[in-house]
This record gives C-alpha cells, structure tokens and sequence, in this order.
C-alpha cells in the first residue's frame, strides 16, 4: 500500500458519509463555541453577556448533534471504531457525552445567575469550560493510549485554571497550584505506566493491547512480563484515581473545592468525575474482554473466544481486587473525614470522596461478572450510569445551594447556615431534599443510585464490598443530617444579613428545577433506567 | 383501565386504599402552600384529614356480610382482601401492591385511630405550627403504607418515609435533649433498614422470576426445594441470613433488648403527641415485620432461631420491666415499661410449638401469635393513654420528676380516674385490654418452654409492682408538694375527650375481646398452619435447582383477588400452589 493509497483510506474513512467526522460532530461543534466565543470578543466587545449566550447556543447544538435521532429507527446501533481505531463510538460514548453536555448547559445557566465572574473575565471562563468538555469527551470515548492521555490533559488543565481564576484570592491560587501539582504528578506516573504496557504488549491501541495480552497469558507469561504488567496496571490506574479523587490521592479535592468559587467545584465535582468513570469502564471493558470489533492492524482475535474470555480471567481477578480495595478505602474515607469538615465546601468535597466510591463498586461488580454473565456486567454498568445521572442533579443542587447562599451571606460555613429555614424555607427544603437523596433515602432518587449499586454487587457475590457500602450509608447521615440540621433545627445567629432567597425568585426557582428530578426521577426511573440500558448495551460484546 | 370508572369495584377499591395512604400527604401538601397563617386553622385542617382518614379505615374494618359494598371486611377469610396490584416499575418487577388481612386491618385502625388523637393532643403544640402538621400528616401516610404495602419495595418506601417527620417531629418540637435523641432514633432505625433493605435486595435476586412481591417471595420461601435454601455466606443459607438481617432491622423498631437503648430517649424528648405516635405505632411495625415478613418467607431459619426469637422477648420483658423499675423519670419509665410489653409480643410470635413433638399441634402457636397480635393493638391503646396522661401533668407542672409528685388524685380526681384505668389496662388486670394479650402468650409460651412461660407469667408481677409504685407515688398521699402546685387544674374538656376513648377501648377489648380477635384469628391461624406444613415437609436437598423449571415466569401475575369461604386449615393463597399438594396434611 503507498502512501498516496493511505492517505485515500484515511480522507475516506475521515470525511466520507458515515465517516468518522459525523460520530464526532458534538465535539466539533464545541470547538467551533471555543472559536466563537473568543471571537465575539473581539469584534462585540460592547456585548457583554456574548459569552454565555453563544455557549449556551453552541452547547445546545453539540446536544442535538449529540442525540441518538436514529436510535428511534433502527434500535441501538454496535459499537464501531472511528478515526482508525483512535477513538470508539458506541451507545456508551453517546449517552455518556449527552450526560455531559446537558450538565454543562445547566452549569452555564448556573455559572451566569450567580455571575462570579467578572464581564471580562467571561469569555475565558467559558472557553476554559468548553475546552474541559472536549477533553471530557475524549476521555469516555479513547480506544487508544495516546487519546487518553490526551483526553486526560484536556480534561484537566483547563481546570487547573478555573481553580485559580479568582486571581486576587490567595486560597483559589493555592488551590490551583495544588491541583496542578498533583494533576502533573499523577499524569506523569500515568504516562509511565502507560508507556510500560505499551513496552511489553508492542501496540498503543488499547483492543489490540488486549490481543496481545491474551497472547502473552495463553503462552504463559514469564515472572518479569507479569510484574511489569500489574505495574503498569497499577500506574494506570494512579492517573485514573487523581481524577476520580479516590483514596490516597484524593489530598487535591478538599483544598481545591475550598479554595475555587462553589461554582468550579460543582464542575470538577460532576463533570470530571463523570468522565472519569466513563474512562475506567472503558479501560476496564476492554482489558477484561476481547474485543468484537475489527483492528485496523489486522490483528484478529485467537480462534477460540470462550479460551481468550477465560484467559482474561486473572486481569479481571486483578482489576475486581484493585477497584474494591480503592472503591472501599475511598469510600469509608471520604465519609470519616466528611464527619469533621466545618466548610459546607470541604464536606461536599469529602462527599464527592465517597460517592466516587459507591461509584467504583459497580465497576468492579461489572469485571468480577463479565466473564461468566455479560448480561449482569452490562448491568452493573448500567447502575452506575443510574448513579452519575442521580449524582448529578443532587450535586449540583448541593453546590448551587451554596454559591446562592454565598453570595448572599459572603459565608460558605456550615455554621453560618443556622436557622436559615425561618428566613428561606423553601430553598431549606430544596437543600434537606438534596442531603437526604445524598445519604440514600427514599423516596428520593439518591436511593435508586444506592440500591441498584447494591444489587450489582449482590449479582457479584461481592459480600464485603456489599457490607461496606452498607455501613457507609450509615457513616454518611451523620455528616448530612448535621447540614440540614443546622438550617433546621439551630436557632438563627443575632447578627447575621437576613438570606431571604424565596422559591420564587429566579436562583430560588433554578434551584427548585435541580431539585425537582431529585424527587421525581424516585417515581418515574423508567427513562433514566432505559437510557442506562442503552448506554451499557455495547460494552462487554 | 380507566382509573376514573367508578362502576369498576377495581378501580374503587385502588382509589379506597390510595386515598386512605395518601390523604395526609396530600394534606401535608396543601397546608404548605395554602396562603393562611393561622395556627388554629392548621391544626384543625390536620384533624380533619386525620377524622376522614379514620372513617375511610373505619369503612374497611366493617364485616362485609351480604352487601356488596367495595372494601368491606370479610370475616373468617384469612388471605388477603382488598387487593390493589397495579405496575409500577416493570424494569425491577415493582409493583403498587397494597391488600389488608387480619393482621394489617387492626393496625391500620389503630394507627389512624391513634393520629386522630394524637393530632387534636397537638394543641398546646404553638411552635411552627403549619411545618408540624405538615410532617406529622406526612408521617401518617407513611404509618398507613406500611402496614398496607404487600409489594416489599413499596413497604420499604413507606418504612422510611416515617423516618425523616419523625426525626424533625422529635428534633424541633422536643424536650431539651431533642436533638441528641432524634438523631440516635434516626441512627438506630436507619442502621435496622439498610439491613432490611439488603434482605430484601438478597430475596429479590434469589427469586426466580425476580420479584418483590411478600406474598410469592413467602410462598417461595415455603416450598420444599425452595432456591432460598442455597447457601449464601459461611455455610448459611440464603434463608437464614435474610432472616436474621430483618429480624435485627425489625427489632430495632420493636425494640428488643439490647437494640432498644434509642427508645427511652426518643419517648422522653419527643412532645406528648410524638410519643403516642412513636409508642402506640411505630413500635408496633416491628412486630408487624416479624409476623408479615420474616416467618412466611423464611420459615426455616425461624425454626431454627426461635429460641433466640422467644429468649430475647423473655430478656426484653424482664430487663424492661426491671429498668422501669428503677426510673425517676415519669415518662422515662412509661418508656421502659414499652421495652418490657412489647417482649411478650416476640415471645408469643416465635414460640414455634408446631413441631414433631407436639404431632403438629398448631392451637398453641396460634394462641401465642394472636395473643401477640393483641397485646400489640392492647399496648399501642394503654401506652398512647399513658404517654397522653404524662403530657397532661407535665403541662402543668413542668417536670416528670416521680419524687416530687404525689397527691394528684385530691387536685385531679377525674384525670386520676382516668389513668388508673389506663394503667391498669398496661398492667393486665383482667377486665381490662392488657390482660388477654398475656395471658394468649403466656398460654401459648408454655408449650414451647415452661421455663420461658414461667418467667414472662412472673414479669406480671414486676409490672404490677411498677405500676402501682408509681400510682402510689404520683397520685396517692395527702397533697401535692412538687413545683408549680398551683397549676394543677382539671383536665379541660378537651383532654377529657382525647381520654375518654382509649378508657373506651381499654374496657371494650377487655370485656369483649372477641371483637378483635374475629379479625385477628383466621389470618393468624393460616400463617401459623402455612409454618407448620413447613415443618412436615421433608427436607430438600439444599442445593436443589429443580424449582426454576418447574415454575411458569409468570403465573403469579395475577393472583386471586379475594378468595371467600376458604376454611382456616385449607391455607394456599394462590390455588397453583405446588407445595401444599406435595405434603400428606394428616391431623394428629
């Protein structure tokens, strides 16, 4: 094959119809707002609010793009590679990324009701998000070593600057400096151990690692293969964890979230938490089942399927042992540590600790299953979908709760929230309503997230972890019942501006809208059950 | 189906039973965004919800007889009656399954029975008064559904529910340790329910289809190669685990020695109406979980783990009645004498004398759970009046402090009157409603163990000693010599009438006891013969698969909705029942 025939392949595979580009086009279109955005800028420096209209309208776009219009037709269509195996675009990227994007258009309505920043400052912080998002994007959908580091650093760079963007705070550059630290440390171990796989498996597209991963373990791998193999693994699994803040290398999350605006926080808290996930079921999808899809190598599978699932068994042994242990430790952690937090800030990052916990423990329910019931693992997956959809209407309620109620009191203590039930009973209410969904109770939504969870890790045999999350469902009331007890029961402060934030009032109504799925999606999962379904529906084939 | 065909006795039964649930909540609602601000108006509007509920459950109690009428009661039918089955979540098998037998109507009665008085006990209540009534409506819909729910998703739903009103009823409006209390009640209950719902999550998963139905999941359990029989965890069975996580869930509502230190504190915070609530109700969900839920689905670890059952009740009425004993505190002791009642109502649940020893005799199994039954329906009369009677002297006088009382009957001579009825009626004077529910465990115990028997029948005696101590010490002797003496006025009219029926009742049940067990009888009996058939099976081989194919996914979908005329011994709820045909059904 020359060059010139490649290069025909590629421009094909690239720009022909149902080519690659079309997969992509929710990215695109969020490149194109990055471009808009700035320039508007330049030419309507007079318009002061363009920032936030035309991300809103380029992010509305992107969820068009995004939608599965044709999911209605012709039902989930496979899983398929795009741009040469660099990234995949299945039901998993699809619904993953509309989870993204229709959080980030609730953010932007957030970001510009609170209006922290500056009219000047705007743009920056927009274009900042949009390019997170990107990388987001290409997180939860890499089939490709490089495509995740990629999507790593995209991911996470811009937020490195949101958390310092408050630029005469000396908490939110300490706070940045902090993150970006850590972020480069546990990217560079990451490489590392990335660069370790690639070494012993002689290939940089994650399905094709798997092949050859198949071959090493079918003709025994020597002592030296597998130790640099679990090393990898483990160093893998290091940048993963930074991202999901999980224990021990959660020290970032609680410093970061105290010292960036509540309006970061929530971001950091949701969005790259979401793709984190998203990233880890990819990773773990595809090292512990061979791949159905093609490679463009020409690299096919060994003849017997069922010999090549069975000798994956032991990285599956290997990652269900890595995720409990970091989904209990984190877990148990971030709810010991919630306990003493005084900032309403600090508690939800320690908060955010121990969801991504609960969040692990499907995943690691999904890899003890899928080798003898994929049907079960796509399960799992699908309750950890169920999770992150949850998780994100009752996070970013939480965190909006606090930024309105910041700027109307200039205080993110948790004791400064006393008696606030008798000025603003409504948004109390919204705020008891989120904490409660929070620890699990029904009948709010928190107790879908929970329960589904459980019954993944019940599928899975996986008792300790089961008891675990159950104990932890107790540990987590003392330090979210505190919150609503305060507002409630503790009689209000002396001297204190009166916060009257009535449900009728524009951030009063924005945070009645975030908390009405929180109650509703409890009676009627069907839509959210059906999406998690579907986005589950391609992995593990 | 049209939900608005009101010819449909379908459709008007579900709106029957929905609207008996959902009345409070809906009230609840209103009274949050209705554009008043009067207090008075509040609490009215609560009792007048509370008053409609009451006549609704009322409507259900009456004895169908010949009339058609949609949701009378049918006398002598043991299984279910008045069945609602609609779907509600297809994905997980959820359904909105409510029904009413013998065991759930009489708590049903009693709870809206017992919320009407509470509510109008809720005057003297005068802080943030529209957020009181609004939690305690909503703590009524969650009380009701509970003892309504026959889908296991949906009672869990109910079960906590109750938790939240409950945990800001005692938090805002108690005494000075409120908030300590409210959150050990919250913690200790929640603790229960995260093991019940992992119970339940367990069963679903076992059951083949899954499903959370309490009805198949007991029928399932039942059957001689039942899939609960394989072993989970340790060398247990699926059966076995699942009963000991709701068991512990259930006694710590109950509450059962020594899960049951939440009790005392949450009694004496919680305001006058609260503990009428917490004692007359709430408690009485645990014994409601231990018959309902734990013994039909799984029987075998009930049968294996009734000496724990029957010890920790004995352990609960002696320590109960002990710690009374010993308090100086009026309400801390009416607390304590709960702990000690509410043990016989476990000792007379788990006193499995249906057993090869005694050829299968299931008279005294089914004396001991009636008499359990009523002893829950006799002490949610007796210690709401008790708990009442303590918040009518503590409003006056400021303190509970026993020593410093005395003399009451000189100052209060009908309000005296009234509590030596009432606390009579807990102590189990014969005439009165405590003493059958006693005497029915007792009576049932002793064929189980005589020791046992022999010990709960000597707790009488320290419960007559506690009671008439603190009679003798709060309303006997010359004059009253305590603080604020002057404010020992009558009861108002009022009280009087929140009083008058629980003397009523106490009397009514105690001279004619038989109004309560007509209901009560048949379901008990059918429960206790399911257990016994059980315990003649042969038993299976535990690793067993044969009943997954033996089963068709989805015969159960529709289960009879009232079954008429079915003898008491001729107990399968649904007629395809396989393992009752299994089984020789010879008579000793």
């Amino acid at each position: 094959m020359n060059f010139d025939q490649l290069l025909q392949n590629v421009v094909g595979d690239t720009i022909g119809p149902g080519g690659s580009l079309c997969a992509f086009r929710p990215e695109l279109a969020l490149c194109a707002t990055i471009v808009a955005v700035l320039l508007a800028k330049i030419i309507l420096p007079g318009w002061k609010s363009s920032a936030y209209y035309i991300t809103l309208l380029g992010l509305l776009a992107a969820c068009f793009f995004a939608f599965p219009w044709s999911w209605q037709q012709g039902g989930i269509p496979a899983a398929k590679s795009i741009f040469t195996g660099a990234l995949i675009a299945d039901s998993f990227t699809v619904v993953v990324r509309g989870m993204l994007l229709g959080f980030a258009v609730l953010f932007a309505t957030f970001t510009q009701m609170t209006g922290v920043w500056d009219r000047e400052d705007q743009a920056e912080f927009y274009v900042l998000m949009l390019g997170s998002l990107v990388g987001m994007c290409l997180m939860i959908s890499a089939n490709h070593i490089l495509i995740v580091m990629l999507g790593v650093e995209m991911a996470g760079v811009p937020c490195y600057v949101l958390a310092g963007m408050k630029r005469n705070q000396p908490k939110s550059s300490e706070a940045a400096l902090k993150y970006a630290v850590f972020g480069a440390g546990a990217a560079g171990v990451m490489l590392f151990g990335l660069s370790l796989l690639a070494g012993v498996l002689g290939s940089v597209q994650l399905p094709t690692m798997t092949a050859r991963l198949i071959q090493i373990i079918h003709n025994g791998a020597s002592a030296d293969q597998t130790l640099v193999l679990a090393l990898g693994g483990l160093m893998l699994m290091v940048g993963v964890a930074f991202k999901l803040s999980a224990v021990p290398f959660h020290f970032w999350a609680p410093d970061v979230f105290e010292g960036a605006t509540a309006e970061v926080a929530a971001f950091i808290s949701v969005a790259s938490k979401a793709a984190a996930l998203g990233l880890l079921v990819r990773l773990v999808a595809v090292f512990s089942m061979p791949s159905a899809l093609t490679f463009p190598e020409g690299i096919s599978l060994p003849p017997d399927r069922l010999a090549a699932v069975a000798d994956l068994g032991v990285v599956r042994q290997y990652i269900v042992a890595l995720l409990s242990l970091l989904a209990a430790v984190t877990c148990t952690f971030g709810n010991l540590a919630a306990y003493g937090q005084t900032n309403m800030k600090r508690l939800l990052a320690y908060s955010t600790i121990a969801h991504a916990g609960y969040m692990m423990m499907p995943v690691a329910a999904a890899a003890a299953l899928v080798g003898s019931d994929a049907v079960g693992a796509r399960e799992a997956i699908a309750a950890l979908l169920i999770y992150l959809g949850i998780y994100l209407f009752m996070n970013l309620a939480a965190f909006a709760i606090v930024a309105f109620l910041r700027n109307a009191t200039g205080s993110e203590e948790i004791a400064d929230y006393a008696g606030l039930v008798r000025r603003s009973p409504g948004l109390t209410v919204c705020m008891a309503i989120v904490m409660f969904s929070l620890v699990g109770l029904p009948p709010l939504a928190g107790f879908w997230a929970k329960m589904t969870v459980f019954l993944a890790l019940i599928d899975a045999k996986l008792w300790a972890l089961l008891f675990i999350g159950a104990l932890n469902t107790l540990l987590s009331l003392f330090y979210y019942l505190r919150v609503v007890k305060v507002m409630a029961l503790s009689p209000e402060p002396l001297h204190r501006e009166a916060p009257t934030i009535p449900l009728t009032s524009l951030v009063g109504s924005y945070c009645a809208l975030l908390t009405v799925p929180v109650v509703a999606l409890f009676f009627l999962l069907g839509g959210v059950l059906y999406w998690a379904r579907a986005a589950a529906h391609t992995l593990f084939n | 189906m049209s939900f608005f065909n009101f010819h449909d006795p379908e459709v008007l039964r579900t709106w029957l039973l929905s609207l008996i649930i959902f009345l409070p909540a809906l009230g609840a609602g209103v009274l949050c965004v209705l554009p008043i601000r009067s207090d008075q108006f509040f609490k009215r509007f609560s009792l007048a919800i509370t008053v409609l509920v009451f006549l609704l459950t009322v409507w259900l109690a009456i004895p169908a007889g010949d009339s058609s009428a949609v949701g009378h009661f049918t006398l002598g039918e043991p299984g279910m009656q008045n069945v609602v089955d609609h779907e509600w979540i297809p994905s997980f098998n959820i359904r909105y399954f409510l029904g009413l037998d013998g065991i759930s109507l009489p708590l049903v009665i009693l709870t809206s029975f017992l919320s009407v008085l509470a509510m109008w006990a809720s005057w003297s209540i005068d802080k943030s008064v529209r957020a009181y009534c609004a939690l305690f409506l909503l703590l009524e819909t969650g009380m009701l559904g509970v003892f309504m729910a026959l889908d296991f998703f949906l009672f869990y739903v109910f079960w906590e529910v109750m938790l939240l009103p409950m945990y800001f009823l005692i938090g805002v409006w108690g005494g000075p340790r409120r908030e300590y209390a409210a959150i050990k009640f919250f913690l200790f209950t929640l603790a229960g329910s995260v093991l019940i719902l992992i119970a339940i999550l367990v069963l679903y998963f076992t059951s083949n289809p899954h499903t959370f139905n309490m009805l198949t999941l007991a029928e399932i359990g039942q059957m001689p190669d039942s899939p609960f029989h394989q072993t989970l965890l340790w060398g247990k069975s699926v059966s076995w685990w699942a009963f000991v996580l709701l068991f512990i869930g259930f006694a710590v509502k109950l509450p059962a020695v020594p899960i049951h230190t939440w009790l005392p504190d949450a009694h004496v915070e919680a305001p006058t109406p609260v503990s009428m609530i917490l004692a007359g109700v709430l408690l009485k969900m645990g014994g409601y979980g231990i018959i309902r839920i734990c013994y039909p689905i799984c029987p075998d670890a009930g049968y294996e783990l009734a000496w724990v059952v029957c010890g920790l009740g004995t352990v609960s009425m002696v320590y109960g009645a002990l710690a009374a004993m010993a308090q100086k505190d009026f309400k801390r002791l009416v607390a304590y004498s709960s702990v000690s009642h509410m043990g016989y109502v476990l000792l007379g649940i788990g006193a499995w004398s249906a057993t090869a020893e005694f050829q299968y005799n299931t008279d005294y199994w089914t004396m001991g759970m009636s008499g359990a039954m009523f002893q829950m329906i006799a002490h949610g009369i007796s210690s709401a009046g008790m708990f009442f009677l303590v918040g009518v002297v503590y409003e006056r006088v400021h303190h509970r402090n026993l020593d410093q009382y005395g003399g009451l009957f000189a100052r209060m001579p009908v309000f005296s009157g009234i509590s030596m009825v009432i606390f009579f009626a807990a102590l189990g004077l014969p005439g009165l409603c405590g003493f059958w529910g006693e005497l029915f465990v007792i009576l049932g115990a002793w064929s189980y163990s005589k020791v046992l028997a022999v010990v709960a029948a000597s707790v009488v005696i320290l419960t007559a000693g506690y009671i008439l101590w603190t009679i003798q010490r709060v309303y006997l002797g010359p004059e009253y010599k305590g603080p604020h003496g002057d404010a020992l006025t009558p009861m108002t009219r009022r009280e009087k009438y929140i009083a008058a029926p629980l003397v009523a009742l106490a009397i009514l049940l105690g001279v004619y006891p038989k109004a309560l067990f007509d209901y009560v009888t048949p379901t008990v009996q059918k429960t206790v013969v399911e257990m016994k058939d059980w315990s003649e099976q042969p038993k299976a081989d535990s690793q067993s698969v044969g009943w997954v194919e033996r089963s068709e996914p989805h015969h159960r979908k529709n289960p009879p909705k009232k079954m008429v005329g079915l003898a008491p011994l001729d107990p399968p709820y649904f007629s395809e029942q396989p393992s009752v045909d299994l089984q020789e059904t010879e008579q000793p």
